[in-house]
């Protein structure tokens, strides 16, 4: 028998595959049938800054339409004893899924700046949040704003929330830092448990006949692991941090790729929100049978196996390697090299 | 001094003026010393926008205190030094009436005025928004022909009747004021002419709305449309210059080789209602504005009192116009209990005037002449040529009848105008239909008589503050249906359609503009009663007024005996009509003309 267990953020986890931050998880009963299915913990749907800050000054925007504009009618709305604004709704889904399901709920919160918003960090955790991820999501547009400006609010932000609460924090970002390895650390540095590498940057598209930018979700492929797969192999034991690996997830050997660059967890959404939820339980029960064939005892004697540390040929991750990337490449025309 | 409006901008709450307004009033009036009134106001708005999240609290927070920071004294000169000038109430080319009574009133001062100066008979003088330049838009939107497609959409939606396109020749273009803009006619039957398309920039509300129903993209910057929001001061000067050339420029005919059946050609027709004192962005005025494009110079109006009794004949000014030739809409306003029977009052008092008239006639035939007499009585009306010729020869009958003298006469000659067609609408709101004159609506749609009413059914009782009303569709949350209205939406077009005899339209402008025309037009064109209800957005509904445009529309037709067409549409504010159309009529044809 296998052992599958791993841990990831303090928390001992049944395997190694948890499904991410996504709609997934945006009802008790979706959450049930992640557990159903198999998932060794749920990070549930992002909070965003913008909507705790957001809705309450839409809501006041709306009611505040019109007013006091005209002597016979000063108003439009009937005055409520309360307005259903901020993060009750998430919170109360926390509660109820904490006392639902026996797995551990990891609650993610989205946000860029420090401000009141993170106290909802420790709201999160006093509705039962075993974890918080933080997913830091910012496209730094400013062309007076220096990598230094951007790298220190992703610290301040950290440092910010961790204050706020007592259970393990993961950070999720995206890959595009002048030096993520040393990134990497200063998040470290501010209190962060856990990094989830990476975020996906979702890229607009136009459409042409509209003439109008339009937010397009193209699911991951498996191709995007390539990312995430080398900068946990590099950072693997250089920062103090548990690892979990998003974005490209979506068999079995992904995930055996992953723990061998030395994540604790892969995380999948794409993968079931295209093929359902229950390609979970597919994926643990095929990573078990690569195990047994290949004579693992457990997932922790893998864990790093192939990081930067460890490999016999450390360069593999560096620059030397993409020379022999781009060599490998020849132009055949008549076939006869492949021949 | 404080610039309100960019102190509020800047502190993420545009247009939010209130707060910065109280703080000044406040921090100046000596009400209270300054700082416990500062900390009553936070009080206040603690209290007041608790509920609504700390992030809002907040904000309004720094709104007092940015107020404060922004709020500077100014010495007035023992001296008076500036070279502007306050500009007249009214321009001195404004009817006497204007001057006398209206300019009055606009200043302020129409305590002052005598008895004597009103009319005796209580009418009113019409078309008189158009001397009171309120200048009241930040922004005004600004036409870039180039990138234009005259489609006429912008003119079309436009609530204060301020944009407007003409086909003018280009002889008529000589002494255009330097900047003025013009385009090649897009329009296949007259590809000739100059299209112009122009802003009363001191009549514009700023509403937008334009800009959001610009279909056309500019291909280098697709941010920027064939319209766009421009700052009105800028532009004041030059745009009363081009819009007083603008004005003066020949009048689109009503008969004419263009028909009046799409928004494109309809654009170039008069509004012969303009620059009302609605809401900037209202959903109701563009039906109205329609209306009198299509038929204002024949059309006789009750209105139920609400907004649009309140826009449509408020003093000091009647928006309600007239075509070059003096003709428009008469127009009264009535109660809500009662405004169904006002209308039908009307109509049976123009026909009975007809009859009448007809009737004399007949008896002055010999002095009138057999080939004018017979044209009189035989005369076709049903189409616009038809109505022209009429007035024809009602001119030329009361040449005759001036030159004579007998009491019969002198009854035709006031009687004549009787001849030529006339239209009654029946105007109101959702709580006059649906509601407070549902009985006397009722009563007239029972009666068969050719009038078409009009419910600018806005959900809720607008004028008075966002009460529900029986058009308040299920779970819409208003005053008096604070958890959601219990029950659903009345279906008043089906009561209607029970009759068998009523030409019945469902219309929304934002969901089918082409549908809306349609629905007038044959509304207009059936002899009997017709009932559309036109979906109006609001700002009671609490929502952007400038992507107000939602909703649906179908139109049933008793000659028909089926549904003409139906549309379906999802706003954006997430109403989503359906009606079940019957298949099979229920009624064969019109029974009562």
């Amino acid at each position: 028998m296998v052992d599958l267990t791993t841990d990831y953020l303090g928390l001992t986890l049944k395997h190694p595959v948890v499904p991410s931050a996504s709609p997934l998880s945006d009802g008790i009963d979706k959450i049930r049938r992640l557990e159903d299915a198999g998932a060794a913990a749920v990070v549930m749907y992002s909070l965003f800054e913008e909507q705790i800050v957001g809705e309450s000054h839409i809501l006041d925007h709306y009611l505040s339409y019109g007013a006091e504009s005209f002597a016979e009618s000063l108003n439009y709305f009937p005055e409520m004893d309360s307005y259903n604004v901020g993060p009750g709704g998430y919170l109360e889904l926390l509660r109820r899924a904490k006392e639902a399901v026996d797995i551990p709920i990891i609650a993610s919160l989205n946000g860029v700046s420090t401000g009141g918003w993170v106290d909802y960090a420790r709201m999160m955790q006093d509705a039962g949040a075993d974890a918080l991820e933080l997913n830091i999501y910012y496209v730094a547009t400013d062309t007076k704003m220096t990598g230094l400006e951007v790298e220190q609010m992703y610290v301040d932000v950290v440092k910010d929330v961790k204050a706020n609460i007592s259970i393990p924090l993961s950070v999720k970002l995206g890959p595009y830092f002048s030096s993520f390895a040393n990134m990497a650390l200063k998040l470290s540095d501010a209190g962060a448990d856990g990094l989830v590498i990476f975020n996906r940057f979702y890229q607009p598209d136009f459409d042409l006949e509209r003439l109008e930018v339009v937010p397009n979700l193209m699911l991951s492929t498996q191709w995007e692991l390539r990312l995430p797969l080398r900068w946990v192999s590099i950072l693997y034991k250089r920062v103090p941090v548990d690892f979990a690996i998003t974005s490209g997830v979506h068999g079995y050997e992904d995930v055996i790729k992953g723990l061998m660059a030395g994540a604790n967890v892969t995380m999948m959404a794409s993968e079931l929100l295209k093929n359902s939820i229950k390609r979970l339980g597919v994926v643990v029960h095929e990573l078990e049978n690569w195990l047994e064939e290949h004579e693992y005892d457990s997932v922790r004697q893998m864990q790093g196996s192939m990081s930067q540390a460890n490999v016999a040929e450390p360069a593999a991750f560096e620059r030397a390697n993409y020379m022999k990337v781009l060599q490998s490449w020849k132009f055949d025309p008549t076939g006869v090299l492949k021949r | 001094m404080i610039d309100a409006y960019e102190v509020a901008a800047k502190q993420g709450m545009p247009g939010r003026i209130n707060t910065v307004m109280q703080t000044c009033f406040f921090a100046i009036s000596g009400v209270l010393p300054r700082d416990e009134a500062i900390e009553q106001i936070k009080y206040s708005i603690k209290k007041s926008y608790g509920k609504r999240g700390e992030a809002v609290v907040r904000s309004n927070f720094a709104m007092v205190d940015a107020t404060l920071a922004n709020l500077f004294e100014m010495k007035v000169p023992a001296k008076v030094t500036s070279t502007i000038e306050m500009p007249p109430a009214v321009p001195a080319d404004a009817p006497a009436f204007v001057q006398d009574v209206t300019a009055v009133m606009i200043r302020g001062d129409g305590d002052l005025l005598p008895v004597s100066a009103l009319p005796v008979d209580g009418t009113y003088p019409t078309a008189t928004t158009q001397w009171e330049k309120r200048n009241i838009a930040l922004e005004v939107p600004v036409w870039d022909p180039a990138v234009c497609i005259q489609c006429g959409k912008c003119v079309y939606v436009c609530p204060h009747a301020v944009i407007r396109a003409k086909l003018v020749e280009p002889a008529d273009l000589v002494d255009a004021p330097e900047g003025f803009k013009v385009w090649d006619s897009k329009f296949r039957e007259v590809p000739d002419k100059k299209y112009t398309l122009q802003v009363s920039v001191e009549d514009c509300t700023g509403c937008q709305l334009c800009v959001e129903v610009c279909p056309a993209k500019n291909k280098q910057a697709v941010g920027r449309k064939a319209i766009n929001m421009e700052p009105q001061l800028p532009l004041r000067e030059q745009g009363a210059l081009d819009w007083e050339f603008f004005k003066n420029l020949p009048e689109q005919p009503l008969v004419d080789e263009l028909k009046w059946s799409n928004v494109k050609n309809v654009q170039l027709l008069q509004p012969l209602f303009e620059f009302s004192g609605a809401c900037a962005g209202c959903g109701e005025t563009p039906y109205l504005k329609l209306v009198s494009q299509l038929y204002g110079d024949r059309s006789v109006i009750a209105n139920a009192t609400g907004c649009s009794s309140i826009y449509g004949g408020n003093l000091p000014t009647t928006p309600w116009a007239q075509n070059p030739l003096g003709r428009g809409p008469a127009w009264s306003n009535s109660l809500f209990e009662d405004n169904a029977e006002f209308g039908l009052g009307m109509r049976v008092t123009l026909d009975k005037q007809r009859e009448y008239a007809q009737e004399l006639v007949v008896r002055l035939r010999p002095m009138i002449g057999d080939d004018l007499a017979d044209a009189l009585l035989a005369a076709d009306q049903s189409e616009d040529a038809g109505i022209e010729a009429q007035r024809g020869r009602v001119a030329e009958l009361k040449a005759k009848l001036a030159k004579a003298d007998s009491p019969e006469a002198r009854d035709l000659l006031s009687l004549a105008d009787k001849l030529v067609r006339k239209d009654v609408w029946i105007i109101g709101g959702d709580g006059w239909a649906y509601d407070i004159g549902y009985g006397g609506l009722d009563h007239v749609l029972a009666s068969g008589r050719n009038v078409n009413i009009i419910v600018l059914d806005t959900e809720v009782y607008s004028n008075t503050g966002g009460q529900a009303s029986k058009a308040t569709p299920l779970g819409a949350v208003a005053k008096f249906a604070s958890s959601g209205k219990r029950t659903p939406k009345k279906d008043l077009a089906k009561m209607a359609m029970d009759y068998g005899y009523v030409y019945v339209a469902r219309i929304a402008m934002g969901a089918s503009d082409a549908q809306t025309i349609k629905a007038i037009v044959e509304a207009e064109s059936y002899d009997g009663p017709s009932l559309i209800i036109a979906y109006s957005h609001c700002i009671a509904h609490g929502i952007n007024m400038a992507k107000g445009w939602i909703s649906s529309g179908w139109r049933r037709s008793p000659g028909i005996g089926r549904s003409i067409a139906s549309i379906r549409c999802c706003g954006r504010v997430g109403r989503i009509r359906s009606n079940s159309i019957p298949s099979r009529p229920r009624f064969s044809s019109a029974t009562m003309r």
